[in-house]
């Protein structure tokens, strides 16, 4: 075919488009991916996890006290929130985050974020979306923006639960910070949802790096096991002393740093840390995941 | 050959000489994929698709043809070579080139705990094109087209085979498009669903698109394509109008009697070459000359000739001949 005649072919190509793709027709694939991920069997039953965790919480702490003692029984040495919550049913929220957000969450967070690439591909729906076509960066964009998404319900789905159960079980009111000053039920209200930001901002690390793997291979199970595995790698090597001069590069380094909203002042340099980390590891991941997907063969 | 078939259309898909009528459609230059393990599995293919045909893309299981189909869709950077499709090069120009082309590749793949209708509704999400306000409608008259409706609220789990078959046809047809890619299309449906693909094909034909078809099975493409391509092991063995490969082997002069025997003897006698006794006849290769003679020297031989005829060249009859083996040879 001559360039005479490949151009003219170019300029029907436009002449007969269909419809100009509107600008926010990006938001219209985010709609989709957030119906999809939400409506898959496995989100609900991960969101459902983490629901329970704070009930359970809630009951054992009931249970224990009822004989009047105090929670945390072996005299403070349980976490710092954990024997107030018979006092104030607020803390339960703290306590419940301070408990998912090592383990449960980031294992939430890496199992949709290691299936969001991978398991497309391994469904073979991957390569529908792209020959749609959706776009790469744009689909790993509406991917990561999922992923965050899922970070914040998450967070909340837990929070929420545990001021629920919190509220039903133990009393409500002013209550105390660590640092003995105390704040309204309203502002400590304020300070639980900053928490649960901070909390889900805390994951954006993790989903990064998921999504880093998960645009590696084509088996989403891989994918989730291999995300999940570095984060139980990274909190072990973050509990050994040796490695003191690369733990503050541990992507959960930082995590419980948000205990530090409940102080008075806010004690800022950890959380502003946290956050720092958080971003970096979004930056490097975010960018290795989309040097890898926009240049990757796709043959499942 | 790509002289040849690059010269517009076969005349008998003349009448949807709307815009596409002219032109190519696809057209590959030295394409070669070679995988990272080293496998050539593309080896300098020059495929040329005219606008407005149904081109069959034909070729054992491992010959290449869905690695071809995935470069031409951009799924697939090739090793070397360009591939331009509806005039534009992929896989740079996606975006511009793929709200035209409708495909269906290597099977279906659909999100199984979502209905066939949230399939379709979220295929077509992905697509900037396609405007949300008519996207019910659009939907539901490609699930109409393959005749879904009914089934359109089941789980696509539970769907058969060959209904996944057709909502991956149904995603394909969600907008109006100018080439359809369809990636073996019949596989794992009955024969009635078979003939209802065919008979979708030739109509989408015969609106204008052009339907780039690959299959392993002869008699599909010689049935509904105009043009065909045939690949061996990587390599294009040859492209053209379905008529033109057909005619490049020759038909077989057929004899079915009882008495094959007496029959080759008397052929032999007459100088018909190539003889093949098999239990039901003989069977040579067509002389030059006015059969009825032949039919009339064997019946006076006394042989006892229950049927005569030349045979008509199939397209595998082709593919025999250009490849010297046998059509289910895996490359």
């Amino acid at each position: 075919m001559s360039r005479a005649e490949a151009g003219a072919e170019a300029v029907r190509v436009e002449d007969t488009a269909i419809r100009k793709p509107s600008p926010l027709w990006t938001f219209g694939l985010f709609r989709s991916e957030l119906l999809t991920t939400f409506r898959r069997w496995r989100t609900i039953a991960l969101l459902a996890v983490l629901a329970a965790v704070p009930i359970l919480i809630g009951i054992a702490i009931k249970i224990e006290t009822r004989d009047g003692s105090t929670a945390g029984g072996g005299g403070g040495e349980g976490p710092a929130f954990i024997s107030q919550i018979t006092n104030n049913g607020l803390f339960l929220v703290f306590t419940a985050l301070a408990a998912t957000l090592p383990f449960f969450l980031p294992m939430a967070i890496g199992v949709i974020a290691g299936d969001a690439i991978a398991g497309e591909a391994n469904a073979g729906t991957l390569r529908y979306l792209l020959v749609a076509p959706a776009g790469r960066t744009r689909l790993l964009l509406t991917k990561y923006a999922t992923t965050m998404t899922f970070c914040l319900v998450a967070t909340l789905v837990v929070a929420l639960s545990a001021l629920t159960v919190g509220a039903l079980l133990f009393p409500l009111g002013e209550l105390t910070t660590i640092s003995g000053t105390r704040i309204s039920f309203t502002e400590g209200l304020g300070r639980a949802f900053l928490i649960a930001l901070v909390v889900a901002a805390s994951l954006i690390g993790v989903a990064a790096l998921g999504l880093f793997v998960s645009t590696l291979t084509n088996s989403g199970i891989a994918a989730m096991a291999t995300t999940v595995g570095l984060l139980i790698t990274i909190q072990i090597l973050d509990q050994i002393p040796q490695l003191h001069a690369l733990q503050p590069y541990f992507f959960s380094h930082y995590w419980l740093s948000f205990a530090d909203l409940m102080r008075d002042p806010v004690y800022w340099d950890d959380l502003v840390r946290n956050l720092g980390l958080q971003g970096l590891y979004a930056a490097v991941f975010g960018s290795a995941a989309w040097a890898r997907f926009t240049a990757k063969d796709i043959t499942a | 050959m790509e002289e040849r078939s690059a010269e517009g259309t076969d005349p008998s898909v003349a009448g949807t000489a709307s815009a596409s009528a002219e032109g190519t459609v696809i057209a590959t230059r030295a394409l070669t994929k070679r995988f990272r393990g080293g496998q050539l599995a593309v080896d300098g293919l020059d495929l040329t698709v005219p606008a407005g045909s149904v081109f069959g893309f034909l070729g054992p299981n491992g010959s290449g043809k869905t690695t071809t189909i995935r470069m031409l869709m951009g799924l697939i950077e090739p090793t070397s070579g360009t591939a331009r499709v509806l005039g534009q090069p992929m896989p740079r120009a996606t975006r511009a080139v793929l709200p035209h082309v409708g495909a269906l590749i290597e099977g279906p793949a659909l999100y199984g705990f979502l209905s066939g209708r949230d399939n379709l509704l979220r295929y077509d999400a992905a697509d900037p094109t396609a405007d949300p306000r008519t996207r019910r409608t659009r939907v539901a008259a490609a699930l109409d087209r393959v005749g879904l409706t009914a089934a359109a609220g089941k789980k696509a789990k539970a769907y058969s085979l060959g209904m996944k078959q057709r909502l991956g046809l149904a995603a394909a047809l969600l907008q109006p498009r100018r080439l359809l890619v369809l990636d073996e299309p019949t596989n794992g449906l009955d024969p009635q669903g078979m003939r209802e693909i065919r008979s979708l094909v030739r109509e989408l034909a015969s609106d204008g698109t052009t339907v780039f078809l690959s299959s392993h099975l002869l008699d599909e493409i010689e049935q509904v394509c105009t043009h065909a391509a045939v690949m061996a092991q990587g390599r294009l063995i040859t492209q053209g109008p379905v008529a033109e490969l057909a005619a490049g082997a020759r038909g077989r002069l057929v004899v079915t009697t009882p008495d094959p025997g007496d029959a080759a003897r008397v052929l032999k006698e007459q100088g018909v070459a190539d003889l093949v006794v098999t239990e039901t006849g003989v069977s040579a290769e067509p002389p030059d000359r006015e059969l009825a003679e032949l039919n009339a020297a064997l019946v006076t031989a006394g042989v006892r000739v229950r049927g005569f005829g030349v045979e008509r060249a199939s397209l595998e009859d082709a593919f025999v001949a250009l490849t010297g083996e046998g059509f289910d040879v895996a490359g």
